[in-house]
């Protein structure tokens, strides 16, 4: 350094500076106005067009929506009925349609007599599903999530309450199993048991154990056919069974994929590439028809689980490479760690592996699962009546020819209240799991 | 010489090396595809030793210990811990992992678990030490390393020097009979380094069978009872720290320890 005679070439401070109050234009809505608003000339200008634009919109479309016409039971009747009120030739929407048809948009063709039951299933599954997704509630709760399938399935299909009964039994067999030769004998000998006795059991006795107990008891709800199932109804059944049986099956093809055991690991990876390459619409086609070809003739195999099916295959595959993300993002050490502990596997893969990989997922987790349920809406190709399909039939009929945007608007609508609830989950869960272990 | 970092007296009352093996490795090679990385690896360790391996960076000190409890798989020879010999036999390996205690440069804590689950989780799990006990087990040893009021924290919240010694009360609610510390000091700033090394003498005061991969020379020197030098993969020399210190023979150690002491 070149001399410099002026400066201070030593220093001790000796008052100490108290904080200030910031400056007015630092704080409160001033500040925030100047900052996003009007910090620049260009961000000014930016600005007001944004604000033109959406008053525009507004404008356009807001006294369509409130001058809307709810009571009337034809397109002609509610013209006749906006010309009377609002003035001769001014057309505002027309959501009619919605009150005189949504029963058929929400049930299909559920017979009108048990319209109670897709309703109450959905909240026997809220209340189920509660435990699981808010940790904070009893965890006595979960045994009545076990029960739930059991419940929800009589209640959408009825039948005798005995036949999802004894199917259920078949996994309390396998457990029991499990836990039975787990404890006296090798863990693999307990696996295969776990899975070969239920088996067994759902082909030979299963039958004669509902048939047996309808007997003694005959207990359940009128049948109803899948094929009568539509709308709404349709759409959260295939949506929601698909959700939940896709993200075990992911998590499983995501752990084979990164396996090192070379046939799990490459049958995991054509399952995953060979479904993800084709698109759902042409594995939707092959479960209506391809399928038939395989299965033996005269087999009566719903073509309802069919589609829950392909669509859970399909899920499965993009959540397996979400999760796979997930795994590999997580540091080696980790792993290290659990294997140093002396954790086998699947305990290093249950306690310390997955809880982390799944919370990195979570985002891409819930985007794929929202995918999927907007995706349901396909099955109105393969001759289902979903919500678009039923819109097409209500098109269809003389009353409501001519009806577009109001249909739509509330089938869009509907679907956005189950998507935006499944992403705001998500955003609660992130930030739950982020408090404390930063 | 560089310091002890640590400069309490080190109690070696209980510091006893009994005639009992507790890691036999005999004859053995490792390669990490085709490189050589361990050569020719012959070391018996006495139940009660605490051995300081050093030596410079590739040189395989970690591939050496993470051979013990097999986070590494050896090609070559045999490694015996506790009289069980490490084979693919997956039953031994994590019986001989739940006997070995490790402890990692990075820590490896658990961030999704608290401090107290990250020390329950292998004993309630391996184990089958009911959670109670685990707990009660999980918040002596915390004790012992000093931080029993953090027991409810996750890790993300502790220094690097607090993480490092939950890592070490973890191994040790698993009551291993040996443990294996790779570079514990090396990531973390010159204030905590103390703290670590503090909670490893109070360990070695106790007797535990220690091998430790590090470069702090006080320890070595107050500690171990054996130190060994690696280069490119080979033992090229093993002494007690006085003569290893003072008189090393080869022109390797000479060179490694004129670098590392000499100011
Ligand atoms: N997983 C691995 N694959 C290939 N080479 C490795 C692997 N781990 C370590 N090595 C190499 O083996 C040598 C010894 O590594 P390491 O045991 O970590 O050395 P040290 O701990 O003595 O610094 C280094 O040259 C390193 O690059
Ligand atoms: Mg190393």
């Amino acid at each position: 350094m070149t001399d410099a005679p002026d400066r201070e070439q030593s220093y001790v401070r000796t008052a100490m500076l108290p904080p200030q109050t910031a400056p007015s234009t630092q704080v409160g809505a001033v500040r925030w106005v100047h900052e996003n608003l009007l910090s620049s000339w260009l961000n000014a200008i930016l600005t007001i067009l944004s604000v033109y634009f959406v008053w525009t919109i507004v404008s356009s479309i807001y006294p369509w929506l409130a001058n809307s016409v709810w009571d009337a039971t034809s397109l002609t009747d509610c013209r006749a009925k906006m010309d009377e009120r609002l003035g001769e030739g001014v057309r505002a929407a027309c959501f009619a349609v919605i009150s005189d048809r949504w029963q058929q948009l929400v049930f299909g063709f559920y017979p009108q007599n048990g319209y109670w039951r897709p309703p109450t299933a959905l909240f026997v599954f809220l209340i189920a599903i509660a435990p699981v997704l808010f940790t904070q509630l009893p965890r006595k709760l979960l045994w009545f999530t076990m029960i739930a399938p059991i419940l929800i399935f009589t209640l959408l299909w009825g039948g005798s309450i005995w036949a999802p009964i004894s199917v259920a039994l078949g996994f309390v067999i396998g457990f029991i199993a499990y836990r039975v030769i787990g404890s006296r004998f090798s863990a693999l000998l307990a696996v295969l048991a776990a899975i070969i006795l239920p088996i067994l059991y759902w082909f030979t006795l299963s039958g004669t154990v509902n048939a047996a107990l309808t007997a003694i008891a005959p207990k359940g709800l009128p049948y109803v056919e899948s094929k009568d199932f539509g709308g709404f109804t349709l759409s959260i059944v295939i949506g929601l069974t698909s959700i939940m049986l896709s993200l075990p099956l992911g998590i499983l093809l995501a752990l084979g994929r990164q396996s090192n055991l070379f046939i799990i690991n490459k049958v995991s990876v054509v399952f995953i590439e060979v479904i993800r390459g084709v698109p759902l619409i042409v594995w939707l086609f092959t479960a209506q028809l391809l399928l038939n070809y395989f299965l033996p003739k005269g087999t009566n195999f719903d073509l309802m689980l069919r589609v829950i099916i392909m669509v859970t295959l399909f899920s499965s595959a993009y959540i397996a490479e979400v999760i796979r993300g997930g795994l590999a993002a997580l540091p080696k050490g980790q792993y290290e760690a659990a294997d140093a502990l002396g954790l086998d596997y699947w305990k290093s893969m249950r306690l310390i592996v997955l809880p982390q990989a799944l919370r990195i997922s979570i985002p891409g987790i819930v985007s794929s699962f929202i995918g999927l349920f907007k995706d349901t809406t396909l099955v109105a190709f393969i001759g289902m009546y979903d919500p678009i399909g039923l819109t097409s039939s209500i098109r269809a009929s003389t009353d409501w020819n001519g009806v577009y945007w109001e249909l739509y608007i509330f089938v869009g609508l509907i679907f956005f209240i189950f998507c935006f609830s499944m992403s705001r989950y998500s955003m609660y869960l992130e930030r739950k799991l982020h408090r404390g272990n930063r | 010489m560089s310091e002890l970092a640590s400069n309490r007296p080190v109690n070696s009352a209980a510091m006893q090396i009994s005639d009992e093996v507790a890691i036999q490795i005999s004859a053995m090679n490792k390669w990490f595809g085709t490189f050589h990385v361990l050569r020719d690896i012959n070391l018996t360790v006495y139940r009660g030793e605490r051995i300081v391996i050093c030596g410079p960076s590739g040189s395989g000190k970690s591939t050496l210990i993470r051979c013990i409890n097999r986070l590494e798989e050896h090609q070559q020879g045999t490694i015996m811990v506790d009289g069980t010999e490490l084979s693919s036999d997956l039953k031994n390996i994590d019986r001989i992992r739940s006997e070995v205690g490790m402890v990692f440069q990075h820590f490896n804590l658990f961030p999704h678990l608290t401090i107290l689950e990250n020390c329950t989780l292998a004993p309630i799990w391996v184990r089958k030490t009911p959670k109670k006990e685990a707990e009660e087990v999980a918040m002596h040893f915390l004790q012992k390393v000093k931080i029993p009021e953090q027991a409810n924290k996750y890790p993300g919240q502790l220094s690097g020097g607090q993480q490092q010694r939950v890592a070490i009360a973890r191994s040790l609610c698993m009551k291993p009979r040996i443990m294996l510390f790779d570079e514990p000091t090396s990531a973390l700033d010159p204030e905590m380094i103390k703290e670590v090394l503090d909670t490893m003498i109070e360990l070695a005061e106790e007797g535990m069978t220690m091998l430790c991969v590090t470069h702090e020379m006080g320890f070595a020197q107050a500690v171990a009872n054996r130190v060994i030098f690696m280069d490119q993969g080979q033992i090229v020399e093993q002494n007690e720290p006085r003569e290893f210190f003072n008189n090393p023979q080869s022109d390797r150690t000479k060179l490694f320890l004129s670098q590392i002491l000499g100011h």
